[in-house]
């Protein structure tokens, strides 16, 4: 069963944006869609590295700034003609509070 | 070779030519008059160029090449005055020209009432370029026009006027509009339509007089309402433009009188298009002009052919008003209708039958069956065994409802797709089998949707049918893939349907994915800051990272700050302030741009609000680096200090970037300045260019040193600084209005022409009007967006939202 931590209102995240929470192992990217759905994947474009927080996104689909690869949020998939995927998280909303995985902790005690 | 002198370079002429020198190349050597100063184009779609939508390049037909490549010696500009016809000879200003066999194809003229005023500037009529370049050249946006004659023309003139901006009122003298296709109930629901998109409508308006002092001011009517109006454009009707034939003694009804040849009463003089009467009847679009030309070609090469004008279709080509009428709806004994109406969808149907025959088809709001109606009409099939579900249209003939490519499937060989040049399903997929793959090889063969354009999705539809999986739809048409529609079709939507937010695009215009793509929302954000800067709230999460983050992103995640440096010009303090902050921050790179600005390199996403806390206390603000707006004015140091310098290139260039900053642009703008001719600071190759000569300021535009390296093209010179600053604001506006999201300068002028470009800056009262929009938007837009986001509210954003590496030492 996964335990959950809490890291945060959801009003912290911008609709149709993210933040980022850091860990040992780099930092995870937390997203909220347009319709309040949110979404964890490791922050780090299976490209060339780029900061996925900090792509646009639409629907639940993420552009990466940096070389506009696109990933799918549900599976970290990379869309089109793109091979490679990002990781997610298990991530949920309870009560305005965005919880995930305590496996990230366990991830940072790791490091 | 025998000599053939054709009147009139238009749509008839122009298609009778393309026939005669594809059936019988060098059968006759021909000179071509036109009156206005150049070839074919078509007139059909003046309105997309009226409203911005297309180009007169793109609408053009036939070109000089292909002019030249037909040895055809062109006369344009050069109308003619008289046809001698003991001699077989035509005149005109220039000298005369003899024939053989002459071709009169002058159109029609447009009606003009002549109350009083109507004469006065600001007075047009809509019929050719020079019309739609007047009205587009009035710089209406903003301003009040008065369309009188709520027909089709009408219609498409206050369309194109209201998608320029302009605050439209349509007058009509009669009960509703487009009467003679239309009846009330289908009238209302157009007039609705027409409404919802800011076009007052006023039927029952008889105008009474044009008011104005030296120009048109205001529209009186018999009624008294006085409509204010700063351009009035008069759509009231055509007539046959026969003053030649008549002075020539041909023989002339309402127009000039033909045989099933297309004969005139004189045996070596022909006469086609809007200009003929064919046993009493005279026509107006295009479909039965073209058969024309099909049966006149045959005529000229000696072969028999006969004229037998169809029934033609009619569809209104306003974007979003979907109407389709054909036929007859006279009221008479015997005659029926069937009438469907959906108030809440805004539906309306209407057949007109007799004898158990459609004669006349009326739709608006879903006209998706039309060309079957039509079809039915023309081919005056019995219906009185559907009569029950006759008007719900195929889908419903045989119980079963078919979706719309199944519709298209079952139509037969001969059903017509392309009313305007009269091609059946059976010439498209023939063509297509052929080989002709894409909509422009398909049109090219066989002119199916060429003209008006509106069957386009037929059009491909039937092409869909006949590739299969092989049917590419066209790349070209859409922003991305969340929409068909293009650049231009939204832009000129977003504002003729006052659509004022992201979601109310996507949601009138159909958007086909949720929340959009990373670049159709950009570009919808850009456009709707520029037309709405007062209104529009700008979507951070609809920014690329750059514009949000106010800072150019790098490789590694890592952010570059670069301060503005006013014209290249600095000062020790900010120097220090400088240095400061990138000892204070570690930045790991100091480097000075090509565009003369310090660039911090290596800054921390969570540095970010701290560095410009620092740079603001010092004075500096954002250089927006990265963002698609001014970026910076390069200088030379001018008549200040340089020997050769002719005026103050230094201060003239800090004077532009204090004017342009903080503005919004399609793709990043670039300016340069130089004092003289040596052109130091290499103003010759940017977006906009000033070079200061002894005589004042050369201003030249759409230069490139990116990708493509282009030399500016002169846009217009002045003798004063003042007028340089505002000749360069307009252009950046005229930009900002016009451009696709994305396009540098350089690449949009390409687009719209040099020649627009300076015609739009050089008139005073559209440059003072851009001028008056730039400050506009610059009242809301000319911010320092580090000192909005370095204050202590706003930095924790820019920080972790959670550090788990923290959590895990507990
Ligand atoms: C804005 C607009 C939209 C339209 N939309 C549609 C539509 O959607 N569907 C449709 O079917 N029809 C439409 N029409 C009508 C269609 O354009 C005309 O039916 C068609 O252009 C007529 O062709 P024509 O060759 O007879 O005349 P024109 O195309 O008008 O050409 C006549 C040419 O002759 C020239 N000329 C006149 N007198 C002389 C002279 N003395 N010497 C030399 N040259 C002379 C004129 O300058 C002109 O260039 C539209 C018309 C306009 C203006
Ligand atoms: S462009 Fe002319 S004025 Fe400017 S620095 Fe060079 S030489 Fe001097
Ligand atoms: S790093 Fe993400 S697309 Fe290249």
């Amino acid at each position: 069963m996964t335990v959950f931590v809490d890291i945060g209102a959801l009003d912290d995240i911008p609709r149709q944006g993210a933040r980022v929470i850091r860990t040992g192992q780099g930092c995870v990217a937390v997203f909220r869609t347009l319709d309040d759905r949110v979404f964890a994947l490791d922050d780090r474009c299976p490209h060339k590295g780029g900061p996925l927080s900090e792509g646009m996104v639409h629907g639940d689909r993420v552009t990466c700034p940096l070389h506009n690869w696109v990933f799918d949020m549900n599976s970290g998939a990379a869309q089109g003609a793109d091979e490679g995927a990002v990781r997610t998280w298990p991530v949920r909303v309870e009560q305005g509070r965005v919880l995930i995985s305590a496996e990230l902790v366990t991830r940072s005690h790791a490091a | 070779m025998k000599n053939l002198v054709v009147i009139g370079a238009g749509m008839a002429s122009g298609r009778l030519l393309e026939h005669l020198f594809e059936a019988a190349p060098g059968a006759w050597q021909v000179i071509l008059f036109n009156a206005e100063p150049r070839g074919n184009y078509n007139r059909l779609m003046l309105s997309p160029v009226l409203s911005g939508e297309k180009t007169y390049q793109q609408i053009v037909t036939h070109d000089a090449d292909w002019y030249a490549a037909h040895g055809v010696d062109c006369r344009f500009g050069e109308p003619v005055v008289r046809i001698d016809r003991a001699n077989r000879t035509v005149y005109s200003s220039a000298g005369g020209a003899p024939y053989d066999a002459l071709v009169i194809a002058t159109g029609s003229a447009p009606f003009i009432i002549p109350v009083p005023g109507s004469d006065l500037p600001g007075v047009v009529t809509y019929r050719d370029l020079e019309d739609t370049n007047a009205m587009i050249e009035a710089g209406i946006a903003g301003k009040d026009a008065v369309v009188i004659g709520g027909g089709l023309l009408g219609l498409e003139a206050a369309a194109g006027m209201a998608a320029r901006g302009a605050r439209v009122t349509v007058v009509h003298l009669m009960g509703h509009l487009m009467e003679r296709q239309l009846d009330p109930a289908a009238g209302y629901l157009l007039q609705r339509d027409l409404e919802r998109r800011g076009i007052k409508v006023h039927c029952k308006g008889a105008t009474k007089a044009i008011l104005g002092h030296g120009r048109a001011e205001a529209v009186l009517l018999e009624d008294g309402t006085v409509h204010p109006a700063d351009l009035v454009c008069m759509a009231v009707g055509i007539r046959p433009e026969v003053r030649l034939a008549n002075d020539a003694h041909l023989e002339v009804e309402r127009g000039i009188v033909v045989d099933d040849a297309l004969r005139t009463s004189d045996p070596q003089i022909f006469a086609l298009g809007e200009c003929v009467e064919h046993r009493d009847q005279v026509f107006g679009l295009v479909a039965p002009l073209y058969d024309q030309a099909k049966v006149l070609a045959r005529t000229l090469l000696g072969e028999a052919a006969a004229f037998r004008p169809v029934q033609t279709a009619t569809k209104l080509k306003v974007t979003g008003c979907d109407l389709f009428s054909a036929g007859d709806f006279a009221e008479a004994e015997g005659r029926e209708d069937i009438v469907f109406r959906d108030p809440g969808r805004g539906i309306y149907k209407r057949l007109v039958l007799e004898n158990d025959r459609i004669i006349g088809v009326v739709m608006y709001g879903d006209t998706a069956d039309g060309n079957w109606f039509y079809g039915l009409m023309k081919d005056e099939t019995d219906v009185s065994g559907m009569r029950d579900t006759l008007i719900f249209g195929p889908a419903f003939q045989g119980g079963t409802k078919l979706d719309p490519m199944a519709a298209v499937a079952a139509l037969p060989p001969e059903a017509e797709i392309c009313g305007c040049n009269g091609v059946c399903k059976g010439t498209i997929v023939a063509a297509v089998q052929g080989g002709a793959t894409t909509l422009d090889a398909v049109r090219a063969c066989t002119k199916a949707s060429g003209s008006c354009g509106t069957c386009t999705g037929l059009v491909e539809q039937v092409m869909k049918l006949t590739l299969g999986d092989g049917f590419v739809a066209p790349a070209s048409g859409g922003m991305c893939k969340c929409t068909d529609h293009s650049h231009e079709d939204v832009r000129r939507l977003i504002r003729s349907m006052g659509l004022k937010s992201i979601p109310a695009v996507m949601q009138e215009l159909g958007w086909k994915s949720v929340g959009g793509c990373h670049s159709c929302r950009p570009a919808l954000n850009y456009y709707l800051l520029a037309e709405w800067p007062l209104e529009y709230q700008d979507d951070r999460q609809s920014r690329f990272v750059n514009e949000r983050n106010h800072a150019n992103i790098q490789k590694d995640g890592t952010y570059s700050v670069v301060p503005r440096m006013w014209g290249g010009v600095t000062t020790p303090a900010e120097l220090r302030a400088i240095a400061d902050a990138a000892e204070k921050y570690a930045v790991p790179m100091v480097k000075v741009t090509g565009g003369q600005r310090i660039d911090l390199l290596g800054v921390r996403k969570q540095d970010l609000p701290q560095i410009w806390a620092d740079l603001n206390a010092a004075g500096l603000v954002s250089g927006h680096a990265y963002s698609k707006g001014l970026r910076t004015v390069k200088t030379c140091v001018g008549s200040e200090f340089c020997r050769f310098g002719t005026q103050d290139s230094t201060g003239l260039g800090i004077l532009l970037e204090k004017l342009l900053w903080g503005s919004w642009t399609p793709h990043k703008v670039k300016l340069g300045v130089s004092g003289c001719p040596r052109n130091c600071a290499e103003a010759t190759c940017k977006d906009v260019g000033v070079v200061c000569v002894d005589s004042g300021y050369q201003i030249s535009v759409a230069g490139a040193a990116g990708m493509e390296v282009k030399e500016t093209e002169p846009l217009a010179a002045t003798p004063s600084e003042d007028e340089a600053v505002e000749i360069v604001t307009a252009f950046v506006q005229l930009y900002r209005e016009n451009a696709r999201y994305l396009d540098r300068p350089y690449k949009w002028v390409a687009k719209v022409g040099l020649d627009w470009v300076k015609a739009q800056v050089a008139d005073l009262p559209t440059r003072r009007a851009l001028v008056e929009r730039f400050e506009i938007s610059q009242s809301v837009y000319r911010r320092d967006p580090w000192a909005e986001h370095s204050t202590t509210a706003a930095t924790p954003r820019w920080a972790p939202l959670a550090d788990l590496t923290l959590e895990a030492a507990e």
